[in-house]
């Protein structure tokens, strides 16, 4: 018999809010995070926006030297982690330590460390590359840090898979629980890579939205979009078996009751053409849930503003729902919030979270030209207030990966 | 002079106050500077004095003093 997951804790830093509270009341009032790149001069790069982190002063939560020590993704770990461990008023002198884990996911780790670096390294030669290269640019020093600060001596790992990164880490960390591993895990994901070489990169790949209105940029789901917008930040869960939340009187926001992962095999960017990747890791969560189909309130959708995803997630919705997917509404935060690549998927969990906690379904903002290929209910612009119990959410990586994750409303 | 500059950097790189570092400070034990702090500390040293600085010279560095006293040899 697999053990219960709840999750009792939260923290976001994100394009439009750092904190539970400001995070999920910019998803309500559709606040765009998109803006002016500000992290490094745009002049040669036809990408001029990005969905950045304002207002983050690492500073408040660790010290000088800590923060120095660290790349900008681990900051946001780290904050993120500390707001989650705050909201969960969890005693950590007070668990058994050997069953506290910590599951980070990250697409590109240090990255901004690496290009720092590189430059260093071209420019004065190797003896001047920094000690702290290597430990600043591994994807695993975020969990590594984070299990530093709150003694959490169980499992510790970083997982990569893209733009799903956070989404597996949640969902590794909820196998972790239900087989009695862990008690406890901090989970989600973190990223940082409004850097010169990340966007080039992704720019090459012609991923990337190139528009300068803001508010046309990242438009998931609408005949006009044409790549995705580069957000930054941080969702970090706290995830606990749920006698143990009990047992210690822990507000509980909702469980998860599913988790699917799949891969396309097919092509390292491109979505397989049918969309059978994504359906297989929703399929597989609705199973494990023990629901059916129609059960599913709400789909918080990977909907990236590609014209790809966005065609293949609705084809797969589609082929796995049929009529009853016109029925279901889908939207994509990341209209508000931009692609926060390896954290996408640890955000997006939160909101599906609140949106099951607040009787809330998220819009899509900014959306105005429907696209016939892409003929599903996305929620468009104006968010729904209604009760809901269960919800799908969709994180599609780089690689072929799929991962679902399905939230439930906590009913004791 | 030299002693200002060690400071600055010292300050800078290991996140200390400024009337923490005095010529007497233990670099690990008062300025809790690990092997990786002290690697990073030299590669500014060396920029900042425009000098190399050889590996087999880091463990002379116990206080800020020795610091001091190599660069103004």
């Amino acid at each position: 018999m697999s053990k219960r997951v709840v999750i009792t804790g939260i923290g976001a830093v994100t394009p439009i809010g750092n904190g539970l509270e400001k995070f999920w009341e910019g998803i309500k009032s559709g606040k765009c995070g998109v803006d002016e790149i500000t992290s490094f001069d745009t002049s040669d790069f036809s990408v001029k926006l990005a969905a950045e982190v304002k207002d983050f002063n690492p500073k408040d939560y660790m010290d000088r030297k800590e923060a120095k020590r660290m790349d900008r993704f681990c900051q946001f770990a780290m904050a993120s982690s500390k707001m989650a461990v705050e909201d969960s008023q969890l005693d950590i002198e007070r668990i058994n330590q050997e069953k506290f884990g910590v599951i980070i996911g990250s697409g590109v780790g240090g990255i901004e460390t690496i290009e720092n670096q590189m430059e260093r390294l071209l420019t004065k030669g190797p003896g001047k590359v920094s000690p702290f290269f290597i430990p600043m640019l591994i994807s695993n020093m975020a969990s590594g840090l984070v299990a530093i600060k709150y003694q959490a001596k169980g499992i510790n790992m970083a997982v990569v898979t893209a733009c799903a990164s956070g989404a597996n880490a949640i969902g590794e960390s909820y196998r972790k629980i239900q087989s009695g591993q862990c008690d406890l895990m901090l989970t989600g994901g973190a990223e940082a890579s409004v850097t010169p070489a990340t966007v080039a990169g992704f720019s090459a790949m012609t991923a990337l939205c190139s528009a300068t209105d803001k508010n046309r940029a990242s438009i998931p789901f609408d005949k006009d979009r044409s790549g995705f917008v580069m957000g930054e930040g941080s969702g970090m869960l706290l995830l606990e078996e749920y006698d143990h939340a009990v047992n210690r009187g822990a507000k509980i926001y909702g469980e998860i009751a599913g988790y699917g992962a799949t891969c396309d095999a097919y092509h390292i960017t491109s979505p397989e053409p049918n969309g059978l990747g994504a359906k297989g890791s929703m399929e597989m969560a609705i199973k494990e849930a023990g629901i059916s189909n129609n059960d599913v309130d709400y789909i918080n959708a990977h909907g990236t503003s590609t014209p790809y995803n966005d065609k293949f997630e609705t084809l797969a919705i589609k082929n796995l729902f049929g009529d009853e997917a016109y029925n279901i509404p889908v939207s994509s935060t990341k209209s508000m919030t931009g692609h926060l690549i390896g954290g996408a998927g640890a955000v997006e969990a939160i909101v599906s979270i609140m949106a099951i906690k607040d009787g809330f379904i998220p819009p899509t903002i900014n959306y105005k030209n429907p696209d016939p290929e892409c003929d599903l209910n996305y929620v468009p612009n104006k968010g729904i207030d209604k009760e809901i119990n269960y919800v799908l959410s969709n994180s599609l990586g780089f690689g072929g990966h799929n991962t679902t994750l399905l939230f439930k409303k906590f009913k004791g | 002079m030299t002693f200002e500059k060690v400071k600055n950097i010292l300050v800078e790189e290991l996140g200390l106050e400024e009337d923490e570092v005095k010529l007497e400070s233990n670099l690990k034990d008062d300025l809790e500077a690990d092997s990786l702090d002290l690697a990073e500390v030299v590669i500014n040293l060396e920029e900042e004095f425009d000098i190399e600085i050889p590996e087999e010279d880091y463990p002379k560095f116990v206080t800020v003093k020795d610091i001091v006293d190599f660069l103004e040899k």
